[in-house]
């Protein structure tokens, strides 16, 4: 790792006040080259549900594999619960649960013996509650009348589940889910929300990388949205709504009319698709828009502003393209 | 930063927790089906050469003279305890390190390659420790594998051979008794040649995200040193090999034991056991673990 000048350092301690995960200007080249992280200045506040969102080879996984410890970043720094890391992994990571690229369990072993070894592993962890803590881990995420099954015959939501107990062994200040319902049911899905929210009102900091963007925007208080390596924005998942501006719809038979009179209005971006015509909501009264409507004849069966969805918040920062970045 | 000195104020390592590690780690290995397949195979060859040598000799021939067989076989009719020796000396060029090999390679690039191996690393195991607790682990496997073939030989000599007093290679006598005793130091000694191959095996597992390619490599490894060993013209090259003294175990059966050769091959363990272990922590210290 490369030296942080003494200003760098400044800074960080000032902003690192409550803030659970603190990186400053974080990049990562694999050995084969590859840039995966490009100077990521990341604050996740203490007591927050943190997003972590990004198209798929934008470096979340990358960025998670240092914050834990297990890669060296190529330069800048990475703080977790005020601890430089991945020097001080052995003070910091014991309050610290992860769920890092999906499950990783031993076939031969039951359920219940995998949360046994990983619990051993922790140097912390107190031998003689172990049994007690993984019976309550298994519980938690459902698994109680599985536990004794051969880990090589669990379904993919269920390993997705026993990874999570494995996160769940210990309280935690600080949780790390890569996303945590890949594979999961409708119900295994509920029960993950239900459990982060569950744990953040217990004054767990959950960071939480997903594609699904409507769970993230169920749960999450604070978002990231990483493209190609880079931070584009971070904030509270309000903000970022509120930044992008919503669309007004308009629901009706005469679609064609509406559209001119829209146009005729002065509003931008008007576009038709069967019965809904939307266009950019204007700056002055929506009350007079419908008037003209209704004064064109136009029959109206639905008037309003669509709030944008975090999906629309998401595709406008990281553009349409399908393609993975190279 | 009042978090951070919560942190190190709750935060203990209890002054066990290595041995709790180790103590799981043991039951995992020898849980795993391929270790006890291997522990099966290593308890078998001794029942093949009692077997084959009471065949013959049932046969009314007077049990072979030697020729190039291993050394004690002409003996095993006379007493089973010779089954003992025959068995290590049979098994030690290949089978023994080659399951060492295996478990060796695996340690790391095993759970590497399954994914097991971050886990572990978060939880958080340290670097440093996981890697001494594989080779603890590697270690007692050693030890396991050669006490298998050991305790199946002295089995098998029982079962099919008289047992009595004998004669060391000096041709001095021995009681029994005291020939138990060195069949066990023998063991120890055969186990403790096959620690450079541990050390080796885990360094090559410390390279690869792949437990079959590790193993693989250090099994390749093994096979080419037994060949290098046998090249006349590489003679300056014997005595670094790590198996050019594995041989001189039988020392410990003449009167007075000869320790030349079995200080040599100790110390080469020993140096190996250095030597790689170092590399290995080095290389594992460092790693990117990204499988
Ligand atoms: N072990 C590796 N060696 C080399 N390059 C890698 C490695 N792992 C990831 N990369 C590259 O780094 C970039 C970021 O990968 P990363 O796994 O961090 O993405 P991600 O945001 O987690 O994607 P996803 O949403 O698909 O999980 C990609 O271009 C990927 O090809
Ligand atoms: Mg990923």
């Amino acid at each position: 790792m490369d030296g942080t000048s003494a200003t760098e350092q400044t800074r960080e301690g000032r902003s690192t006040g409550d803030a659970v995960v603190v990186t400053r200007g974080l990049t990562k080249r694999y050995r084969g080259g590859q840039l995966a992280v490009d100077d990521l200045n990341l604050t996740v506040p203490a007591g927050s549900v943190f997003g972590f969102l990004g198209p798929n080879g934008s470096g979340k996984t990358t960025t998670i594999r240092m914050l834990m410890g297990l890669i060296e970043p190529t330069s800048g720094t990475a703080h977790v619960l005020g601890r430089p890391m991945p020097r001080s992994a052995r003070a910091v990571l014991p309050h610290v649960g992860a769920l890092i690229e999906g499950p990783a369990l031993y076939g031969f072993l039951s359920g219940r013996d995998n949360l046994l070894r990983y619990d051993a592993a922790d140097p912390t962890a107190d031998p003689r509650t172990r049994t007690s803590r993984v019976a309550a881990a298994l519980d938690r995420v459902g698994l109680t009348t599985a536990s004794g099954k051969k880990a090589r015959a669990y379904s993919l939501g269920m390993k997705q589940r026993l990874g999570l107990a494995a996160a769940l062994l210990r309280p935690r200040r600080l949780l790390v889910l890569d996303e945590p319902t890949n594979g999961l049911d409708p119900q295994g899905m509920r029960e993950i929300r239900a459990l982060v929210r569950e744990l953040a009102t217990d004054g767990t900091t959950v960071f939480l990388s997903s594609h699904l963007l409507d769970e993230i925007e169920q749960v999450c208080t604070h978002v990231a949205v990483m493209a190609r390596g880079r931070l584009i924005t971070q904030g509270p998942v309000a903000e970022l709504a509120a930044g992008a501006r919503g669309r007004l719809l308009v629901t009706t038979p005469d679609a064609s009319d509406a559209a001119r009179v829209l146009k005729e209005q002065g509003l931008a971006d008007v576009v038709a698709e069967g019965d809904r015509v939307s266009a950019e909501p204007p700056a002055r009264d929506l009350a007079e828009v419908n008037a003209a409507l209704v004064a064109a004849g136009v029959r109206v069966r639905g008037f309003g502003v669509e709030r944008a969805s975090l999906e629309d918040v998401f595709v406008a920062l990281t553009g349409e393209g399908f393609d993975v970045a190279g | 930063m009042s978090r951070a000195e919560t942190v190190s104020a709750s935060v203990q390592p209890r002054p066990l927790w290595t041995l709790g590690l180790f103590r799981d780690e043991l039951r995992t290995t020898f849980r795993r089906w391929r270790t006890l397949a291997l522990l099966g195979v290593l308890a078998a060859v001794p029942v093949l050469v009692g077997t084959a040598v009471r065949i013959e000799t049932g046969d009314g021939s007077s049990g072979g003279g030697g020729g190039g067989g291993p050394a004690f076989v002409s003996q095993i009719t006379n007493n089973g305890l010779f089954l003992v020796f025959t068995a290590l000396a049979a098994t030690l060029p290949f089978f023994l390190p080659m399951a060492v090999g295996v478990v060796a390679g695996d340690a790391v690039a095993g759970e590497a390659g399954s994914g097991t191996l971050r886990y572990l690393l978060v939880a958080p195991a340290g670097r440093t420790r996981l890697l001494l607790t594989k080779y603890a682990t590697v270690m007692v496997f050693c030890l396991a594998a050669t006490l298998v073939v050991a305790v199946s030989a002295l089995a098998v000599g029982a079962l099919l051979f008289p047992l009595g007093d004998l004669t060391t290679i000096s041709g001095t006598r021995i009681t029994f008794g005291e020939g138990l005793v060195r069949a066990l130091l023998i063991a120890l000694v055969v186990a403790a040649s096959l620690l450079g191959v541990a050390a080796l095996g885990l360094f090559v597992s410390t390279l690869t995200d792949s437990g079959i390619a590790a193993m693989a490599t250090t099994v390749g490894l093994l096979i080419t040193v037994q060949i290098l060993d046998q090249i006349p013209q590489l003679h300056v090259l014997h005595p670094y090999l790590f198996s050019h003294h594995w041989l001189s175990f039988a020392d410990l059966m003449r009167e007075p034991v000869h320790w030349e050769d079995l200080t040599k091959n100790l110390g080469l363990q020993v140096l190996y056991a250095a030597v790689f272990g170092s590399a290995a922590w080095a290389r594992f210290t460092t790693r990117d673990v990204t499988a």
